[in-house]
């Protein structure tokens, strides 16, 4: 208990991914706090990388995290300007009613 | 040695909550503010167990750049009209609150079984390519290593942040219909005698001015 290993840190990312992926499903309000969750499952894999690198004393995970947080990023402004972009045409960024595709 | 696992306990339970209150509070506002504050917690531990360039960058892009770009849009969009109704299943599609349940804890059980998992493969340890010495910084050996052997996919990286600027730029211009704007090129290729016109007035008649 007092002693922190590999197992603390992975399990610290396991229980953030999947709080990540349960605000995914279980969101019924606007979609931007999707985008936060998805946010949240890429700090959970960036948590794995970093602390394998760390323990196994291998740069590479780092490097590795550097190059996800760009991508997380990109991804964010992106996202969030499809959603700018809805919000002028529908009116209305609610998970249920986004539904013009019938999906 | 106590004092790491002091650290650890309290960042990590920090994180936890904030993530989870991401998720459930009411204002998406107050979402995104939890969302700084899972950021900041995960960067301390990123600096306590000796990541400190990915910490600090960890602060500034994400505390400094995407929550703020998150704080924008949701005070840009009228989020007040979509208030948070948590598991307020007025609708008959509901149906995939237990699924979502469900799937999630299957994937936290399979990540735990990781966890134990790892340790049954130590050879894994011994493939190293790039080891962590002790006697150059954090930053220092990942400059070392991000601007040699990465090189290419670092120009990639770069490629991406220019394509998704470019694609965000895009997807929001719009070019609005009646807004008065100057238009240097009509302005300077304006010619005389398109300016003026030299009109021949009759008597009792008066000039007849096109609008």
């Amino acid at each position: 208990m007092i002693e922190i290993g590999l197992g603390h840190y992975l399990t610290l990312g396991a229980v953030i991914f999947s709080i990540g992926v349960i605000g995914i499903f279980l969101n019924r309000k606007n979609i931007i706090v999707i985008l936060m969750s998805i946010e949240l499952i890429l700090l959970a894999v960036n948590i794995n990388l970093v602390s394998f690198s760390i323990y196994l004393g291998d740069l590479t995970g780092q490097v590795f995290t550097l190059f996800i947080l760009t991508v997380a990023a990109a991804e964010a402004a992106i996202g969030l300007a499809i959603i700018v972009v809805y919000y002028r045409n529908a009116g209305t960024i609610r998970v249920e009613e986004i539904d013009k595709l019938k999906g | 040695m106590v004092a790491h696992a002091i650290f650890f306990y309290v960042f990590s339970i920090i994180a936890v909550i904030s993530a989870i209150m991401v998720t459930v509070s009411k204002n998406t506002v107050h979402s995104v503010f939890f969302l700084i504050l899972d950021f900041i917690s995960i960067s301390c531990l990123f600096i306590m167990i000796g990541a400190e360039f990915l910490g600090m960058i960890m602060l500034i892009v994400y505390v400094g750049a995407v929550a703020v770009l998150f704080l924008f849009v949701v005070m840009m969009l009228n989020v007040a009209q979509q208030k948070n109704q948590w598991f307020n299943s007025e609708s008959t599609t509901s149906s995939h609150i237990p699924v979502g349940l469900i799937i999630s804890t299957i994937i936290f059980f399979e990540l735990i079984i990781v966890v134990g998992g790892w340790k049954y493969k130590p050879e894994l340890s011994d493939q190293n390519t790039t080891q962590i010495s002790n006697e150059i910084s954090n930053t220092h050996s990942l400059g070392q290593v991000l601007y040699t052997d990465y090189i290419h996919i670092f120009q990639i990286s770069g490629m991406i942040l220019l394509i998704a600027m470019i694609g965000a730029i895009v997807l929001t211009f719009r070019r609005r219909e009646g807004v008065k704007t100057q238009s240097y090129l009509k302005q300077i290729s304006r010619e005389r005698s398109e300016g003026i016109e030299v009109l021949e007035v009759q008597s009792n008649k008066g000039v007849k001015i096109d609008d």
